[in-house]
């Protein structure tokens, strides 16, 4: 693996490359057993995470599969949430956090020194629990990132809106009002918003900490529709409480126990053959 | 199925919530707090608009057996009834004594008695009627005067007496005229004067300039700057003299007027600036009288010391002064407060940091003014006068006080309000909002910029709208860096650079001071006390409904935050 950074003279920016692995999933120390290959998009490597002196995340290591759906279960405060913002560096917006370990995207470390946060950021889309539209009209919001990134020509904006929206599922119901606020939509309305803006300027890799767990089920069922959709074009990785929806939408699945990764395995595995017993324990709910 | 009530659950019926009372306590208290303000509002109020409404003249008769005054006539405006202070010290009665009251009249005509106002014994008085043929008139000089119109001569040597029919409106008619001459008086003399006056200076500075550095290139443009100054003094001579003929016209025309006590005076026609039959008029008219005078008062300038005329000056100082302040503030507040709250290490320096801004709210007013004359006026002042205005010295420009130094000091003044307020609003943006724009890729500074301070915006306005009322308000601190009695021009006006932050300026506040312990008739000046401290309360409303204006747009703009 080539662990240079290439410089892009022209722009001065740096920007990651993709040097994905193909990787073989028979690894001992993992708690994976499949013999399947895929491409890993996410893999996390001996990831050790400290909240000051309180250790949440003990020896992480596994690998997530690129536009595929990996879903990451547990009982609360199990850090599911913690590894997820992990991976685009969220948790730094905190004091006093650390760590060991390490992640990498396409073979590129994010904790890379020469690496600008917000490049990485840049490059994945995040979803939260509650949904965070911005005080401005929906177009504005939607073209956020792009924004950031200093585009401004009026054409690609547009395009983007329109894509964005269409791939949220958004687009017939909101596309004669994008002038107007955001905050005016409801609330399955403002995730799909929400989703829309996260893959605004074309991630590679969708974040989405428990997306549904505010809404009711109509909109919930709209986005695991959504999310279905969406994973043909990026890799996803969806934090849920909720198993069933886990069972529904996810191609893979990792069980997290206390700041441990227990098993992480094919879904249709975890919940109907489980390797590990403390994961037959939570899948059929003899602990939640 | 039915299911029957077992057991039974008392209420008790008598219990009252505990504290009940002390709902009424806040209740009484909020309503003597708003009864407070609006006492004294409507105080202040009643009085100052008391001033412009035009009152009857009173003709008064006293007693041949008075013991002053016997046998005399007397007019003026009864201002004052009250009883007699000897009555109210002795209780006891004299003899025949009627009544214990004495009235205090304003008389007008300073330039005969020497007074405005003076109190009389209604003991003495033998008769009061309300002629209406009196006249009020408003003079240039010495106030008003209260007297019986008698004749009118102007230039085309055309006399006319007070019984002609056409009297009144001839009157109407000169007093126009001469309102007309003497505002072209004034055009020639501050504008266009003024402006040649402004540009000879000019002229003068550059070659003071030149004379320092001498050779062959100088002497050519010290020529060059001595023609300009000669077609300058000449078109000086030219308004001059214009100027001259219109003053002689003022004086081509005497009003004769007859006192109560009947000695007849004359002034020149120059001298009328308006009058009224006060004792004629309808309500309807003196409701346009009182409205005429309330423009006057605040659109035009001041006379006799303060007394008498208007406050534009002191309107246009005191708004301008305001505006710089808010300029000068919010940047820096803003700031200071972003960069406490978002980028500084939150740690032991940075809460003694919070600490030392909140005691500067605490800081006497004079103290920053004592700071503003030695930092901004002497130094900074100092210094630019020493780089860019070599050759005016040793009359200093910027080393004096002046607008910009007044707005400087007190924008120090204020900035404790502004940060603190400001702190909180960035404070009160929602954390979820944040952490969407760092997931969208965004820089720190570009969250604050595009998501942070939007937000924040009508908690930074509510910041600024309080730093405008205390600063507005502030009077100690701009006598010792340029507030004047009486400033000859205003810092804003029409010759370039347009914007003259150097010159000093008057304020509303500082005139109220003026006009209640230094003027020299301290009776005259109440009522004008009143009425500019009814401005200033306008003047500070109005610029807090402004930016409450556009809060309240800004708000609706972005729905999200607490303020």
């Amino acid at each position: 693996m080539n662990d240079t950074i290439e410089l892009n003279l022209e722009k001065k920016e740096r920007v990651m490359i993709d040097k994905t692995p193909s990787v073989k999933t028979n690894k001992s120390n993992t708690a994976q057993s499949s013999e399947e290959t895929f491409s890993a998009c996410i893999q996390v490597k001996g990831y050790h995470f400290y909240y000051g002196d309180n250790q949440v995340l003990f020896d992480v290591n596994f690998e997530m599969p690129e536009r595929q759906v990996t879903a990451i279960i547990g009982p609360s405060g199990c850090g599911k949430s913690t590894l997820l913002r992990n991976i685009n560096r969220m948790n730094e917006l905190i004091d006093g956090v650390r760590h060991t370990g390490d992640i990498l995207i396409k073979g590129q470390s994010v904790y890379d020194p020469a690496l600008e946060v917000t490049e990485i950021r840049k490059r994945i889309g995040m979803v939260f629990q509650k949904s965070n539209p911005f005080p401005k009209s929906i177009y504005e919001n939607i073209i956020y990132s792009l924004r950031m990134a200093g585009e401004k020509k009026k054409s690609v904006l547009d395009e983007a809106v329109e894509t964005g929206l269409k791939a949220a599922a958004l687009w017939d119901e909101v596309k004669d009002r994008l002038e107007d606020s955001a905050l005016s939509l409801s609330g399955g309305q403002m995730q799909r918003l929400c989703i829309a803006r996260a893959i605004a300027n074309q991630p590679e890799i969708l974040l989405m900490d428990e997306p549904c767990s505010a809404l009711d089920p109509i909109a919930t069922a709209k986005i695991e529709e959504l999310i279905y959709e969406l994973k043909k074009d990026f890799t996803i990785v969806i934090v849920t409480h909720n198993m069933q929806q886990a069972a529904r939408i996810s191609d893979w699945t990792a069980f997290f126990y206390l700041g441990k990764l227990i098993e992480f395995n094919n879904t249709k595995k975890i919940f109907v053959n489980p390797d590990q017993k403390q994961t037959e324990d939570y899948v059929t709910g003899r602990f939640g | 199925m039915v299911h029957q009530i077992k057991s039974s659950l008392s209420f008790n019926k008598n219990a009252r919530a505990v504290g009940e009372p002390f709902v009424w306590f806040t209740g009484m208290g909020l309503a003597l707090g708003v009864g407070m303000i609006l006492f004294l509002l409507g105080l202040i109020f009643v009085k100052g608009t008391d001033v412009f409404w035009p009152k009857s003249v009173a003709f008064i008769e006293f007693k041949d057996t008075a013991t002053s005054n016997s046998g005399q006539k007397i007019a003026g405006i009864i201002t004052k009834k009250q009883k007699k202070i000897t009555q109210i010290v002795s209780e006891e009665q004299t003899e025949g004594a009627a009544s214990h009251m004495e009235w205090q009249l304003f008389v007008g005509n300073k330039d005969v008695y020497g007074y405005n106002f003076k109190f009389f014994d209604v003991d003495d008085i033998e008769k009061v009627t309300y002629p209406k043929g009196i006249i009020n008139i408003e003079r240039l000089e010495y106030g008003n005067a209260i007297a019986f119109p008698r004749m009118l001569k102007i230039d085309g040597g055309e006399t006319i007496t007070s019984d002609q029919p056409s009297f009144h409106k001839r009157l109407k008619e000169t007093v126009h005229t001469v309102e007309k001459r003497w505002k072209e008086i004034k055009a020639i003399e501050k504008d266009q004067i003024g402006l040649i006056n402004l540009k000879l200076n000019h002229l003068n500075l550059k070659a003071k300039a030149l004379e320092n550095q001498s050779s062959e290139r100088h002497t050519e443009a010290l020529k060059v700057i001595q023609a300009e100054k000669q077609a300058l003094e000449e078109k000086y001579q030219i308004l001059a003299t214009n100027a001259q003929t219109l003053r002689e016209l003022q004086r081509k025309g005497h009003f004769v007027y007859e006192l109560a006590s009947g000695e007849t005076h004359k002034i020149f026609i120059g001298n009328l600036l308006g009058f009224h039959y006060p004792n004629q008029m309808n309500w309807f008219q003196k409701f346009g009288l009182f409205c005429r005078h309330i423009w006057a008062f605040l659109s035009q300038d001041p006379r006799e010391a303060n007394t008498e005329g208007g406050v534009f000056p002191a309107i246009f100082g005191t708004f301008v002064m305001t505006v710089l302040m808010s300029l000068a503030v919010t940047p820096f507040g803003v700031l200071a407060a972003i960069y406490l709250r978002e980028y500084a290490k939150q740690g032991l320096l940075v809460r003694s940091v919070r600490i030392a801004v909140n005691n500067l709210a605490g800081v006497p007013s004079i103290v920053f003014g004592v700071f503003g004359l030695g930092f901004f006026v002497y130094f900074v002042g100092g210094t630019i006068d020493r780089l860019f205005f070599k050759e005016a010295l040793p009359t200093p420009t910027f080393g004096t006080g002046g607008i910009l130094w007044a707005a400087l000091t007190l924008a120090l003044l204020t900035v404790p309000v502004v940060i603190v307020a400001t702190e909180e609003a960035i404070a009160a943006v929602p954390r979820g909002m944040r952490e969407g724009s760092f997931a969208c890729g965004a820089s720190k500074w570009q969250t604050i910029q595009h998501i942070v301070l939007p937000a924040a915006a009508p908690g930074i306005l509510t910041g600024l709208i309080l730093a405008m009322a205390r600063g507005a308000s502030e009077v100690a601190p701009l006598m010792l860096v340029g507030v004047v009695k009486l400033a000859p021009n205003l810092p804003l006006d029409g010759v370039f650079p347009f914007f003259h932050l150097e010159r000093k300026f008057m304020h509303l506040g500082f005139h109220i001071y003026d006009l209640g312990f230094q003027s020299p008739d301290s009776e005259a000046a109440k009522p004008m006390v009143f009425a500019t401290t009814l401005l200033l309360i306008a003047l500070v409303v109005l610029l807090n409904l402004g930016a409450i204006f556009i809060r309240e747009r800004i708000r609706k703009k972005y729905a999200a935050g607490a303020f």
